[in-house]
């Protein structure tokens, strides 16, 4: 179960991407990287700081004539307060709605008239804006980007139709999908006290309360150029992109950045369970533990490396038909399940939590498949793991990064995420040089330590029929305005 | 980032859906084309940047071809091909698990897909030396031996039909199914797997199917990667060996098949159900990719619903008044008539206030066609944007699979252009006026309310 990633545009887009700049030339997981040769270095990402101290990341890649162009705040539903969920996002959809110069509407005219495509997302952690265009073009978009960043601005009507739009974006992702409900009940109990527990789209009274100022206070608050990078991937030179965002974002006002409040959770001291009642056929369980956050891939200490055996424990419990849960409860006789994964959330800007849902097999019940799939994760902790899981898992780790690198949004995409949760750029290298070095003792200790009662949430959907002669469940809008 | 990628598996093409797929590709990366002594045609991009090859295999076996009393046989010969393989020359038998781990040691992903026209084998792979030759093996032996183990059939049916409950619980699913059989009705398009088709279906007309339908004379194959001509051709016999067709002395010729037939009269669907949202599905069967309209019509939907948010259905929508998150109208370019379609979702009261409104807008769009500012818009974009259609090996992969599927020319991507921009909003007009009729389509309305 993934963050979810709210877009303005309704295209499918993945938040599971990565950069690589692994340069091994086999895929013996064991070898160490080859050393960089001075082509390959001129590939490499750069860093710069603008002269008003807003950054900028270049990411050659010379395959095609093509450049994505991104604009990341580190700002993010984390940054709401009470009352108010929901603002980070709505903002995002705002920020298409003009500037004195540009009017409602004319920001994706334009580069879309320059033969690209834009698209915005929002999660808990940040909010990117983008444009994929031809590399002629990237001075035009910079320009337009630019000038949104900074002279956002639209009438209150144009805020209450949007937020219409916003609202029906939540009946589609959350209130019309009973495990996304689930989810989003799981995460409000998870957390007592830090913002994680809100969702991202907002609850919808907060929705139907939100006005156009708190968008704007929002958006002076936290849209500020000491809080926000450029990233440039594609057929690009460094110089050049460095001195085209000196140009459109080297001069912007700055405001010193203002620090989030903690906001730490308190210690969980026992399991905690939910049960969500919602139209469906079958039940569905989500399970999720505390767990470590990886914060330093420079010199790691314990909780760094657990945080990377609990992801190569995730790859070995499940994906595909050799993984133990496929093996154990989805393929075998006596099946379990109908479907089973976990997966770790390892980095981001707040507490991380490793999921654990499944479907249970007909005939089978909810506690059935959850005493299964702890039972799975125990007898790692008791048996530990082969070295041919392992070396696969590395392997397969190893191999998805090069073919990451056939996207260049991805990469750009991956260096904007680390950039924006304070990983270093070279974050992807230092986990394979790490995952190299893990040990099938590390993914077994992790599995002994991590997933017991205490730290855990258990959520549990108890599907209902539909009644056709039921009254609608959301109320009619306008209700509150 | 979350997980691990490689559990995002390589999709599976689809068919041409306008405004939305890549259609378009290189001038600068040159496609060659030949043909193998056994009928195989191959199409090959080489593209040196990445140590990683991409290869799709594809016959015109999908659902269309699928006989009346066998809905769905491909579809389910496709998903069971993957659940392990007997031994076949000198390599033994293996296990769907042995089979998930062979393909994980390798770091390389195999796919069995088959949707509305083609069953295909779809195979991403490092090109290393100590990689790619195993991968080629492995693929090979799976194409040429699945095991069809009815257990595992059995099983998965199960597992299918429990989906199925569970998605007929779905406003989205429900509203699909109802639209499928009403635009297309009895043609195989419009079918949709229930638990009575699937039980119809044997393990024998599975082997059937794979013995006698997957004619290596009739697959075309799109390979993307860095690969010369002469060991894009060894994989290829390597990789197909396992098809080949004994004593076959002439390539037999696929019988052409019946179209969907035209709506005769408006067919409203007006479904309960209670959800947060209604779903609104509008259209017809509408054009084939052989069409001669294909690219007045391509230029003409992205103007209409096929271009995000500036299209014009968006626009009046969702930009004017806030009625949905998501609407976007496409041609499905398939072998035979495909739909056209308009869909959004919006609040149970608001349902009737959106379909009208988007009829009007598709009425109007039929009647008048584009204003000039429109089309010359749309080709800023659609010819400005064409080197990001081509900008990945997976993008060029998609538009060469294209290529093959359809018969197009090699120099199809360096004319893509000059095509677009010989399209008049008279063509798209006259277009759109043949191929819509906007007073004879079905309208699926699922979950409304009254009007507040």
């Amino acid at each position: 179960m993934r963050k979810r990633v709210l877009c303005a545009c309704f295209l499918a887009w993945s938040a599971n991407i990565q950069v690589y700049a692994e340069q091994a030339t086999t895929m013996n997981p064991q070898a160490a990287p080859a050393t960089l040769d001075a082509s390959q270095a001129a590939l490499a990402e750069r860093l710069f700081t603008l002269k008003n101290g807003m950054q900028l990341i270049v990411k050659p890649d010379h395959r095609a004539p093509t450049a994505v162009h991104m604009l990341w705040l580190r700002v993010g539903a984390m940054e709401e307060v009470s009352g108010t969920t929901g603002v980070a996002h709505v903002l995002e959809h705002m920020m298409f709605k003009g500037t004195p110069t540009v009017k409602t509407g004319e920001f994706s005219r334009q580069v879309a008239g320059l033969g690209g495509q834009d698209n915005a997302f929002t999660t808990d952690d940040y909010t990117a804006y983008y444009q994929q265009i031809p590399k002629d073009k990237l001075e035009e978009v910079m320009k337009l980007q630019a000038d949104s960043f900074v002279n956002n601005q639209w009438p209150d009507e144009e805020f209450k139709r949007e937020l219409e739009v916003v609202k029906e974006e939540r009946r589609m992702r959350t209130d019309d999908q009973p495990r996304s409900l689930l989810y989003e009940q799981l995460m409000a109990i998870t957390y007592n006290v830090h913002p994680y527990r809100n969702p991202v789209i907002g609850w919808m009274n907060d929705l139907d309360n939100l006005t156009a100022d708190d968008a704007r206070s929002f958006y002076k608050q936290w849209y500020n150029p000491l809080n926000a990078a450029v990233v440039i991937a594609g057929d690009v030179k460094p110089e050049e992109a460095l001195a085209l965002a000196e140009k459109y974002y080297g001069n912007l006002a700055t405001h010193p950045v203002k620090a989030l409040k903690p906001a730490l959770e308190p210690q969980q001291l026992g399991v905690k369970r939910i049960e969500v009642k919602a139209p469906a056929d079958q039940a569905y369980l989500l399970m999720a533990f505390k767990v470590p956050q990886l914060r330093n891939v420079e010199q790691p200490t314990d909780s760094d490396w657990d945080a990377l055996a609990l992801t190569v424990l995730s790859a070995i419990l499940d994906g595909n038909d050799g993984s133990r849960f496929e093996r154990t409860l989805i393929n075998n006789e006596q099946r379990i399940a109908d479907s089973a994964s976990t997966s770790n959330g390892m980095y981001g800007r707040g507490p991380q939590l490793f999921f654990v849902e499944g479907v249970p097999a007909n005939g089978k019940t909810i506690a059935d498949l959850e005493t299964a799939l702890r039972g799975q994760i125990k007898r790692v902790a008791e048996e530990g793991v082969t070295e041919a899981e392992l070396n696969r898992v590395k392997t397969q780790w190893i191999a998805s990064e090069i073919y990451q690198r056939d996207s260049v949004f991805s990469q750009a995409n991956t260096l904007g995420a680390l950039w924006a949760i304070g990983l270093p750029l070279d974050t992807q290298d230092k986990l394979i040089e790490m995952l190299r070095k893990i040990t099938a003792e590390q993914v077994k200790e992790v599995a002994k330590k991590y997933f017991g009662d205490d730290q855990l949430t258990v959520a549990v959907l108890n599907p209902q029929p539909r009644d056709p002669n039921a009254k609608p469940r959301t109320p009619p809008a306008g209700l509150r305005h | 980032m979350k997980k691990i990628n490689f559990k995002l598996a390589s999709q599976s093409l689809c068919a041409v859906i306008l405004g939305t797929s890549m259609l378009n590709a290189h001038a600068v990366t040159p496609i060659e084309n030949w043909q193998q002594p056994n009928g195989t045609s191959i199409w090959l991009a080489s593209s040196m940047g990445i140590p990683m090859v991409d290869v799709h295999v594809e016959f015109d076996m999908g659902k269309r071809r699928d006989p009346e009393d066998k809905m769905g046989l491909s579809s389910l010969a496709a998903s069971l091909a993957s659940k392990g393989v007997s031994a076949w020359k000198d390599q033994a038998a293996l296990d769907e698990a042995a089979l998930g781990d062979a393909w994980a040691d390798l770091g390389a992903e195999f796919n069995i897909g088959a949707d509305d026209d083609s069953f295909a084998f779809a195979l991403r792979s490092l090109t290393y030396p100590d990689v790619l030759p195993k991968s080629i093996a492995l693929a090979a032996h799976q194409i040429a031996a699945p095991a069809f183990d009815p257990l595992i059939a059995q099983r998965e049916i199960e597992k299918t039909i429990a989906a199925i409950k569970e998605a007929e619980t779905q406003p989205g699913y429900v509203a699909g199914v109802a639209y499928a059989q009403a635009v297309f009705g009895k043609h195989p398009y419009g079918h949709v797997t229930t638990e009575a088709s699937l039980k119809a279906l044997t393990i024998d007309d599975l082997k059937q199917f794979y013995k006698t339908k997957l004619n290596p004379c009739h697959a075309k194959v799109s390979i993307v990667g860095a690969l010369t001509h002469e060991q894009a051709d060894q994989m290829v016999t390597q990789l197909l060996e396992g098809l080949q067709v004994a004593g076959q002395t002439s390539c037999p010729t696929l019988a052409d098949l019946p179209d969907p037939a035209k709506l005769t009269e408006a067919v409203n669907k007006d479904i309960k159900f209670d959800s947060a949202q209604a779903q609104i599905m509008i259209g017809q069967p509408a054009m084939k990719r052989s069409d001669p309209d294909f690219f007045p019509i391509l230029v003409g939907n992205h103007i209409l619903g096929g271009s995000g948010l500036v299209s014009r259905l968006s626009e009046q929508v969702r930009e004017k008044r806030g009625l949905t998150y998501s609407i976007d109208s496409y041609f499905a370019a398939r072998q035979s008539v495909g739909e056209f379609t308009i869909a959004l979702q919006t609040r149970p009261d608001q349902a009737q206030q959106a379909v009208d409104l988007s009829m009007q807008v598709l009425k109007d769009f039929v009647e008048k066609g584009p204003t000039e500012e429109e089309l010359k818009a749309a080709k800023a974009n659609l010819i400005g944007g064409f080197p990001l259609r081509i900008d990945s090996n997976r993008n060029l992969l998609n538009n060469i699979a294209n290529i093959a599927r359809n018969g197009l020319p090699l120099n199809y991507l360096d004319t893509w252009t000059q095509q677009i921009d010989a399209v008049t909003s008279e063509d798209i007009r006259r277009a759109f006026a043949a191929k819509l009729q906007p007073d004879k389509m079905v309208t699926v309305i699922l979950g409304a309310q009254a009007a507040k």
